[in-house]
């Protein structure tokens, strides 16, 4: 399983692949939505960890339009619950990640991403 | 009986038929878990603030089914992919990632509230990998450079294992130092021959508030 929680943490890690290697990119996409246990507290201690430009677009990717382009300074429970369901609910299947620097494709199999790297690339 | 870590690579170890014994051994089942809740403790985690947690080496969720318990959100990696399938069947409630621990991680600085890890790091130490150019110095250094980045500051990384000499810790202890971790070695039953735990606890920043 990979959420869109962990995606928005995840930076290229090849070697001498430093800058614009951030959000890796969704190609060929399968999605499954499975039911998470709300916990407000851990959804907003999450919210400064968290690149939101990079969540929005990975989320609109996903058919997700749910959360507003920025960060509202207000926080509600309407709008923890919208992130809830972003960051935990939706689970990647099948497809792959792939750099924006470098294009290396990181595979997604049964919802595993392959983060392996070859010899030459290794840091 | 010869140390696992001494016959094959992890990946190549632990396939199908391994990765199912392993899971369904109770008494591995029950070490596990002691040393899980030990670790878990010795990460010290500030009470009523939900953690999102690092378990290294997760293998087939022995760990993280414990994490789940636990009420932690979690990410466990792996390098053997027939554990990890065996994961997905136990249905654990973490993101699970194929990745050579060696080779680094790619998690952006401040991802984690800390890592746990149990029964891995002794895979690092043997030169036989599937990527035979990478020595164990070199693949360690990766791994705790990569490691402390991705960590919040202050917290910790408990990671248990089996060194088979002082040297083996000496050498684990310097390079995470490098890396920039505080810290040490607690041992538990130090004077028991079976019973012996090493868990290298190791702080980033002042490793959380509480000491
Ligand atoms: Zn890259």
């Amino acid at each position: 399983m990979v959420r869109l929680i962990t995606h928005n943490l995840l930076a290229c890690h090849a070697k001498n692949c430093t800058s614009n290697n951030f959000p890796l990119q969704f190609k060929d996409i399968e999605i499954e939505l499975r039911e998470a246990e709300f916990n407000p507290d851990f959804i907003r201690g999450f919210l400064p960890k968290l690149e939101w430009k990079a969540l929005i677009d990975a989320a609109k990717q996903l058919g997700d339009t749910s959360l507003p382009s920025e960060q509202p300074e207000m926080i509600d429970d309407e709008f923890l619950k919208n992130l809830h369901h972003v960051l935990l609910e939706i689970h990647i299947e099948e497809g792959a990640m792939i750099c924006p620097n470098c294009q290396h494709v990181y595979p997604i199999s049964n919802g595993i991403p392959n983060m392996l790297l070859a010899e030459h690339e290794i840091g | 009986m010869s140390r696992p870590e001494l016959i094959a690579p992890p990946e190549i170890y632990y396939g199908d038929v391994e990765a199912t014994k392993y899971t369904n051994n109770t008494r591995i089942q029950q070490i596990q878990a002691d040393m899980t809740y030990r670790a878990l403790e010795l990460l010290n985690l500030p009470p009523d603030e939900p953690a999102f947690l690092l378990d290294i080496g997760c293998g087939s969720g022995l760990s993280g089914e414990i994490l789940d318990e636990e009420g932690y959100t979690w990410v466990g990696v792996d390098v053997a992919p027939s554990m990890l399938e065996v994961a997905l069947e136990r249905e654990v409630e973490g993101d699970l990632f194929l990745q050579d621990i060696g080779q680094g991680f790619g998690f952006r600085p401040g991802s984690f509230d800390g890592a746990i890890s149990i029964s891995v790091l002794q895979w690092l130490l043997n030169a036989e990998t599937s990527h035979p150019t990478s020595s164990p110095p070199h693949r360690l250094t990766r791994f705790f450079t990569t490691l402390h980045s991705a960590l919040r500051n202050p917290s910790r990384a408990i990671l248990q294992f089996y060194p088979t000499s002082d040297d083996q810790i000496q050498l684990i202890t310097s390079i995470a130092q490098k890396a920039g971790f505080g810290g040490g070695v607690v041992v538990d039953y130090p004077n028991s021959k079976k019973a012996r735990k090493v868990f290298l606890c190791l702080f980033v920043g002042g490793g959380g508030s509480q000491v």
